[in-house]
């Protein structure tokens, strides 16, 4: 790894300093966004019924209503969330509490093979431990059906280090609001190389860019 | 936070189980309940009425006409009318009814399918909303109604 994107994601990894920083969001104002990444997403989700979607943000009744208003089924689980759960941290060679992938996997995103037509990832990735990302998106390549579509965002590295989480509602076909939720730290950047190492296993994926610091990807399995 | 229980000295037709109550196997009932204690096994009233209250515990599947959460859920529920997630509320697993509510602030985990029943001879009521739950501290909270009835028919209106 070069010195430059070590020193991105030492700048990453928080610094104390700067860990009661107020983001502007926090006012409760949700942002309005409009997203070429979910334009097609839910172009392909709408041409059939009876999908099975997985959400895996945090709870939101804007989506299952969007979801379920086209026919679909949908599941919902918060991995940010149950990532924290400090059950899961065990100590890693250096004595510092890691989280342990297989009892993580064990708790959540259990469902059979090829399960999904579509995923809602959202920014997920760059808020997770580094050491559950690569296992969770192992799972979900397992999860989803072949020709499934997954969602996913990264934040460029002029998101800065404070970029404050957002929870996604989807309130149109390439509309998103975005509503401020708990304080996640980002964890990390991938830079295109990363996210298509990291995706290396599905069969396609697809980059939308936009005027933010997030980087959409649409990946077909 | 204001929720519908029955109160003491006042004749109703719901059943009340008290936060101290602890209730394993099958509970089933031919009225109303209010729940705020803890079941384990499964839950049987097919044409009523359940409210789970901010100190219920629910490890159980459950089955009711009308479901309202404002408590924990471990297990699969089925409200053959609606189901209702209030911002309290932590449900996992999987949900099965024509209308879901859920309040923003609830979380749920497991899945969601909206049924459709076939079309009843009854009056049709005005398309209502999605109703704000108020402003909550640190953002917006709110209610999406979804129906799995015909469109004209998504939402109902409250009384």
């Amino acid at each position: 790894m070069s010195s430059v994107t070590h020193d991105l994601f030492r700048r990453f990894r928080g610094n104390p300093e700067t860990a009661d920083a107020a983001p502007a969001a926090e006012s409760g104002e949700r942002l309005r966004r409009r997203s070429s990444g979910l334009a097609e997403f839910t172009r392909a989700i709408d041409e059939e019924q009876d999908l099975r979607i997985l959400d895996l943000g945090s709870t939101s009744p804007t989506n299952i209503a969007y979801l379920t208003g086209l026919g679909h089924k949908v599941y919902n689980e918060d991995v940010l969330k149950e990532a924290q759960e400090p059950s899961l941290l065990v100590p890693a060679e250096n004595g510092s509490p890691v989280p342990d992938a297989d009892r993580f996997l064990g708790d959540n995103l259990v469902y059979a093979p090829a399960t999904f037509d579509a995923i809602l990832c959202w920014d997920t990735p760059d808020y997770l431990h580094e050491a559950l990302v690569k296992p969770m998106v192992n799972r979900i390549h397992r999860i989803l059906k072949p020709k499934g579509i997954l969602l996913a965002f990264f934040h460029t590295r002029d998101a800065g280090p404070d970029a404050p989480y957002y929870r996604y509602h989807i309130v149109g076909e390439d509309a998103l609001d975005l509503q401020p939720g708990a304080r996640f730290r980002l964890q990390r950047v991938f830079n295109n190389r990363h996210i298509e190492n990291l995706f290396r296993d599905f069969a396609s994926i697809k980059f939308f860019l936009a005027r933010d610091n997030v980087r959409e990807v649409l990946v077909v399995r | 936070m204001e929720i519908s229980r029955p109160s003491e000295g006042v004749r109703t037709e719901v059943a009340h189980i008290g936060k101290s109550v602890v209730v394993k196997g099958e509970l089933s009932g031919s009225e109303d309940l209010y729940l705020d204690g803890e079941v384990e096994g499964s839950i049987e009233l097919r044409q009523h009425h359940l409210t789970i209250g901010p100190h219920g515990k629910v490890r159980a599947s459950v089955n009711a006409r009308d479901v309202v959460v404002h408590g924990q859920v471990n297990g699969n529920v089925h409200g053959s009318e609606r189901v209702e997630l209030k911002k309290s509320a932590v449900l996992t697993g999987d949900i099965v009814t024509q209308r879901i509510v859920i309040e923003d602030g609830a979380v749920f985990k497991g899945s969601l399918e909206t049924q459709r029943e076939a079309p009843r001879p009854e009056p049709r009521h005005e398309a209502v909303e999605t109703a704000a739950a108020g402003r909550a501290s640190g953002g917006l909270t709110e209610a999406a109604t979804v129906s799995g009835a015909a469109p004209e028919a998504l939402v109902e209106q409250k009384k």
